[in-house]
């Protein structure tokens, strides 16, 4: 994303050089999907729709609505709301618990022994075979949901937390002591702002490990979701509204990482400048 | 100004800005890197500290600033003794590119000390473009260090230490990782802005051409355990120059007395003049 073309000399020669990076970065991509069609409409098979047909689907599913709603279809407030509301809430919540508690146990010798054995036990159970648990405990509503996706995208963050705090430069701080600078000034204007890169980089994997959690959350006991969804369309043989389903997580994938980049890059403007430039992320 | 001795600078005459008294350090028992340094340094004077390498120059200066506890001995600085970091001290490092911050400009890691001092903003302002113009780095401030050479980076750090306007400056090795030209010319920056500023300035180095050349007297440590093998007052007119102090006998003199003390096998508690 960061690679810009670099003759700005000449127009012809700048559109032929955006021409080429596209086709680059997107020519495969759109040679797979024209593939795809050509094969699904030869075949003709249920299971294998081509991707106009689901294209078609997903603007009468999602895009029908009323002008007063965005032309946004129900499907948009049954399923896909719902759903991305749990995934952030679950992904805000995880790093509102990871990242105070990742710091405390990488600048603590002490919460790093009281803590880490238990998290490393917890760590190692799979977040998808808690659900009859968080079910039990939380019932069947959003909040289990939630909760699970929390608890499954945790992790990232907080080892990154640690890793990152724990990795600080001593000379950094020693600086900083040197200079008199209280307590809470080294947290905030030194550690964090070092482990800013790793913590960030935690923060993406766990939005990543978040979608998965979502999924996997909705096909429990659910009634509605993207991941409800698309179960449903499968039991129900609606084959074409399960690759809907399937297309618009990709696509809800592709854009939150996207928007976690482009935030990212501004927090971390420095990181990839003092790294010697192009050696992004 | 072409004094020899000690000059006092702005600093109040003989007035003991530091006062070290049988400073012992061990890291593990039996593992020990000082034992039983005295010295003291008045107001004004530049002081430097050479000695074999793994002689505890680092430790010294460490426990000098405060950052170290030593496991014996008493520091004192403006006549109170050292516990943690006192007030007045700035330190600059060997490894400019590791002490500044990477993700603040070149303006914010001369500001982040100040911050925490009683001052107001046009005050901080003023110190940091005056910093900046005493290391010859005006316009420079929104930069961000790694955008800076080697050189430039150790003159913004020598720039924090003096917007911080310390009674002490500490240095350690402060130019040991740039180009010999680089080097004489951070000499130079810092030879005059001691005299312009009179801080009291302690350096340890490795380099005893360096120590002679900008110092009112070098202390010789031994190897570890390290004690004080000699004092050496240089007395060279100043302000001094790369070449014509350096080709004054005076200083060759001075250069061959500390080289043949620092090779010396060993031998303690010898004074020379």
């Amino acid at each position: 994303m960061n690679r810009k073309p670099t003759s700005w000399a000449h127009p012809i020669a700048y559109a032929l050089g955006m021409v080429k990076s596209f086709a680059t970065r997107f020519g495969l991509g759109i040679a797979l999907v024209i593939l795809w069609q050509f094969a699904a409409t030869r075949v003709g098979s249920i299971f294998f729709p081509p991707p106009t047909e689901i294209l078609h689907r997903a603007a009468e599913l999602w895009l029908s609505g009323p002008p007063r709603r965005l032309f946004l279809g129900d499907g948009v407030f049954q399923d896909v709301l719902p759903s991305i509301a749990r995934l952030l809430s679950g992904w805000v919540l995880a790093v509102l618990v990871g990242l105070p508690l990742g710091v405390l146990i990488g600048r603590s010798r002490m919460a790093s022994d009281l803590l880490d054995p238990s998290l490393q036990f917890l760590r190692a159970v799979p977040g998808p075979a808690l659900i009859p648990i968080f079910i039990i405990l939380l019932g069947t509503e959003s909040t289990m949901r939630v909760a699970l996706i929390a608890f499954g995208s945790v992790w990232p963050i907080l080892l990154n937390a640690i890793e990152g705090t724990r990795a600080v430069d001593p000379l950094q701080l020693e600086t900083a002591r040197a200079f008199r600078l209280p307590r809470h000034a080294r947290l905030w204007r030194i550690v964090l702002p070092a482990a800013r890169p790793k913590i960030f980089a935690g923060m993406r994997v766990s939005l990543a490990l978040a979608i998965i959690l979502m999924v996997v959350s909705e096909l429990v006991a659910s009634t509605n979701g993207i991941g409800y969804r698309i179960q449903n369309s499968q039991i129900m043989f609606l084959l074409t509204d399960m690759w809907c389903g399937i297309v618009l997580l990709a696509l809800l994938g592709c854009a939150l990482n996207w928007l976690f980049i482009k935030v990212e890059n501004r927090a971390l403007a420095w990181h990839r400048g003092a790294r010697g430039r192009g050696a992004a992320s | 100004m072409a004094s020899g001795r000690a000059r006092p600078r702005r600093g109040v005459i003989g007035v003991h800005v530091l006062t070290v008294e049988g400073l012992h350090h061990a890291y593990a028992p039996g593992q020990v890197v000082t034992s039983n340094i005295s010295f003291e340094v008045k107001a004004g004077e530049f002081v430097s500290i050479v000695g074999p390498s793994g002689c505890g120059k680092t430790t010294l200066l460490k426990a000098l600033s405060g950052l170290l506890d030593p496991t014996g001995g008493t520091i004192k600085f403006q006549g109170v003794a050292v516990h943690g970091v006192p007030d007045g001290l700035a330190m600059v490092f060997q490894e400019y590119g590791r002490s500044l911050l990477p993700w603040k400009t070149v303006n914010g890691n001369i500001d982040l000390p100040l911050r925490y001092q009683d001052l107001d903003a046009e005050e901080r302002r003023r110190r940091i473009d005056d910093s900046l113009q005493a290391v010859g780095l005006s316009g420079f401030g929104d930069r961000y260090p790694w955008q800076l050479s080697g050189g430039m980076q150790q003159r913004v750090a020598i720039a924090r230490a003096l917007a911080y306007q310390p009674k002490l400056l500490l240095m350690d090795e402060p130019f040991a990782s740039v180009d010999a030209q680089t080097r004489a010319d951070l000499e130079d920056l810092v030879a005059q802005v001691q005299d312009r500023f009179g801080i009291t300035i302690v350096l340890v180095t490795h380099d005893i051409d360096e120590s002679v050349y900008l110092s009112d007297r070098v202390i010789v440590l031994s190897k570890p355990p390290s004690t004080v093998l000699a004092q050496v007052d240089i007395a060279l007119p100043r302000p001094r120059d790369q070449i014509i102090t350096k080709a004054m006998p005076r200083f060759v003199e001075k250069r061959s007395a500390i080289a043949e003390l620092i090779r010396r096998p060993t031998g303690a508690g010898l004074r020379h003049p």
